[in-house]
């Protein structure tokens, strides 16, 4: 059957099961956008801008595990992606990013809107193409859906030139391969399975791999077969139930002194899908000396890159749980397991009276629908997300954690919303909301359920909390002030704007705010000095961790 | 800091070499030299490599190198590999010094491959140390310029970079 480039695209969406496309018109991709009109079939989301499309696909692909796609139009279309597309990439997020480009006779030739965006994409994706032969779409496109979502995942860009969405080509619709996850032997998990029997104290630490996996229950059964404490990383968050007894938190920078503590006793640490970087590991040559490191990545370049492993196993972590579980023996004492449950038991105990920003987390995390989405942007916010609501489940937290992305949040949150139908908490601070707040008209305009949780202490909080720390509290372009009223604000866009200044408010907002099935701002009117501890200074070890400071 | 000396096929398509140097830039690797060529096979191209590093940086070189979609087989070089580069050189001459470039042409079994009055240009082919060993011999006459292929290499006897496993059909 003979079919434009541009319905061979649509057509090639549909072979991939794509039910949700985030994307923004424009002169390149006029006839991608008329293919998509006259199919009707793939729901599009135009968004305000187009860095909202590519965090809104990612957002998306984090809910639900699929792979988001996005649409933009040459040179600024497709330049507003990057950031998106970098996000995605850092984070190991499945994404197809389609950008039109000028047709051939106009390339080259600095032609209006033109860009070379595979040239500019190429250090923050996993592969990109650019489409010159429409005989080549179709297979291209296919292979951009396999690389996004085989092994390592991550985001390709597909660039098609104006003149193969016209050209014509022969088209056959084909099956999508299903992504093959190679079964791990267990020959090669001996030396693994002799180094986790010997460890007394073994501490599993969990990140975004075991979520890219989809391996949450697998990770829970090795946790309990070895009776031994689980530490997640940001991007690890969900990955094992907040309210198991053996879940330790989250470990890092800003991770539990519960959690630091275990680690630094700890004589194995069996990696799964993380990558030690330098949030997490901080000091990369101390953070595992004369500790036994046992790491599952299904990227052979993160293994021995930053901590070297005493043994390694290369193979998807779904699987090579599978594998390594039945050859591990059950252990039923383990008096290091119930060391670390004494060690939260103790943080818990020594724990301040939580501020009105956590409190507010708290709450949220009572009165939340259930099974809510949460997405974060960056900075204090999101910090006190992962230490304050607890994540039970893979894919309930979307937050940037590799790039760390102000102004993700907007459109994660659009995405996850569409990709799920569930009721999406956004937490935000003011710094990070003003970067991508366009996106409210997006969720507006579609009556999306997101509540938004701005914490406004009218600063940028994290980086003032470092210049506390580090500059002798010189804040400098931190102290922002800004004068929005944020309520009016919503209001302005049609969403619901409220607001949250003392603890009785909280309840009646949150509780509105769930009710309501559209978007609801509520601005958090937080103090500027409401820090984000504990935390371990860049590049120090476990035992410098801070836990309280004295405000002058 | 060591060299060493890395075979990759790679597909033969426009943009490659810029995945390929891209990524040399972005990760800090510092390369003494970088040549490709066609192969056997049109659908690919050998590069050759040669890194100064240590043994950490030449493994996450080859895995992230490993990693790039169009990057097919790579393999370390041994050392008694046969690994050759050809080099240009243009000598400034007159009479006098004719005779004695003459002489060290043979020595080191190099061709002179144009004669002008006043210049020549020689040809010799080997590894990269003979080459450095010419080099400087020239010197004293008057380097006008001079041009290198950069290393190529193959390994000893039967095996082939076609037989080493394709990481990316491992996982």
């Amino acid at each position: 059957m003979k079919r434009s480039g541009a319905e061979i695209l649509i057509d090639c969406l549909k072979e991939q099961g794509v039910d949700t496309v985030f994307g923004y018109p424009g002169g390149s991709v006029l006839d991608i956008y008329d293919a998509l009109y006259r199919d009707g079939s793939i729901r599009h989301v135009i968004t305000a801008h187009e860095q909202g499309a590519a965090h809104a696909a990612d957002g998306y692909a984090r809910a639900t595990g699929k792979v988001g796609v996005c649409f933009a139009t040459s040179g600024p279309g497709a330049t507003n992606l990057v950031t998106g597309i970098a996000t995605a990439f850092m984070d190991s997020i499945p994404l197809v990013a389609v950008t039109g480009n000028v047709g051939i006779n106009f390339l080259g030739r600095d032609s209006f809107q033109e860009i070379d965006i595979t040239g500019i994409t190429m250090p923050i994706t996993k592969h990109n193409f650019i489409v010159k032969d429409v005989n080549e779409l179709a297979d291209i496109l296919r292979e951009a859906f396999r690389i996004a979502n085989s092994g390592r995942k991550g985001p390709v860009l597909v660039d098609i030139l104006k003149n193969v969405q016209i050209a014509q080509a022969e088209y056959e619709a084909q099956k999508p391969q299903p992504v093959v996850r190679k079964p791990v032997p267990a020959s090669a998990l001996t030396q693994t399975v002799t180094a986790i029997e010997q460890s007394e104290r073994p501490l599993l630490m969990v990140g975004g791999g075991a979520i890219a996996s989809e391996a949450g229950a697998e990770v829970k059964a090795l946790a309990e077969k070895l009776n031994a404490p689980v530490a997640v990383t940001l991007m690890g968050l969900g990955a094992f139930p907040a309210s198991h007894p053996l879940f330790m938190g989250m470990i890092g920078m800003h991770g539990t002194h519960a959690a630091a503590k275990t680690c630094m006793q700890s004589d194995c640490i069996i990696a799964i899908g993380t990558r030690f970087s330098d949030r997490v590991a901080l000091n990369r040559d101390r953070f595992a000396k004369d500790k036994t490191v046992v790491q599952i990545d299904i990227d052979d370049a993160e293994i021995d890159k930053n901590v070297a492993a005493t043994h390694s196993v290369l193979g998807d972590v779904k699987e090579t749980l599978k594998t390594l579980l039945p050859l591990l023996k059950q252990v039923n004492a383990r008096p290091f397991a119930e060391q670390a449950k004494a060690y939260k038991a103790e943080e818990a105990a020594k724990a301040k009276a939580p501020e009105l920003g956590h409190k507010i987390l708290m709450e949220a995390a009572r009165l939340a629908p259930k099974g809510s989405v949460v997405a974060t942007d960056v900075g204090q916010h999101q910090m006190w997300t992962a230490q304050y609501y607890p994540f039970e489940k893979p894919r309930e937290l979307l937050s940037s954690g590799g790039l760390g992305t102000m102004g993700f949040g907007f459109g994660a949150a659009i995405g996850a919303a569409f990709g799920t139908g569930k009721h999406v908490i956004l937490v935000t601070g003011d710094g990070s909301f003003n970067m991508n707040l366009n996106e409210l008209s997006t969720a507006v305009t579609n009556q999306l359920p997101i509540t938004v949780l701005l914490m406004n202490n009218k600063a940028l909080g994290m980086v003032r909390q470092w210049q506390k720390l580090f500059y002798a509290r010189r804040f400098s372009q931190t102290d922002v002030r800004k004068k929005t009223d944020y309520v009016k604000f919503a209001e302005s866009f049609g969403a619901v704007g409220l607001s949250v200044s003392k603890e009785e408010d909280i309840v009646p907002a949150l509780t509105q705010a769930f009710n309501t099935p559209s978007p609801v701002v509520i601005d958090c009117r937080i103090s500027e000095d409401e820090n984000v501890l504990p935390m371990i200074k860049p590049g120090q070890t476990y035992d410098t961790i801070i836990t309280e400071w004295e405000e002058r | 800091m060591n060299h060493y000396t890395i075979s990759a096929l790679v597909a033969n398509k426009s943009g490659v070499l810029t995945r390929v140097s891209a990524l040399f830039a972005r990760r800090g690797y510092n390369i003494d030299s970088l040549s490709v060529c066609a192969t056997e096979d049109p659908a690919f191209s050998r590069m050759t490599i040669v890194l100064n590093g240590d043994e950490y940086i030449l493994s996450q070189m080859m895995k992230q190198m490993d990693k790039l979609i169009d990057v097919k087989k790579i393999k370390r070089v041994e050392h008694e590999a046969v690994t050759r580069e050809l080099l240009l050189v243009k000598v400034k001459t007159d009479a006098k010094t004719r005779s004695q470039l003459f002489e060290l042409s043979q020595i080191f079994r190099a061709n002179i491959v144009d004669v002008s009055p006043d210049a020549l240009i020689m040809e010799l082919t080997g590894k990269p140390v003979k080459l450095d060993g010419f080099v400087n011999m020239l010197m004293p006459y008057g380097i006008m310029e001079l041009a290198r292929t950069g290393v190529t290499a193959i390994s000893r006897g039967n095996a082939c970079i076609k037989d080493e496993a394709d990481y990316k059909e491992k996982i």
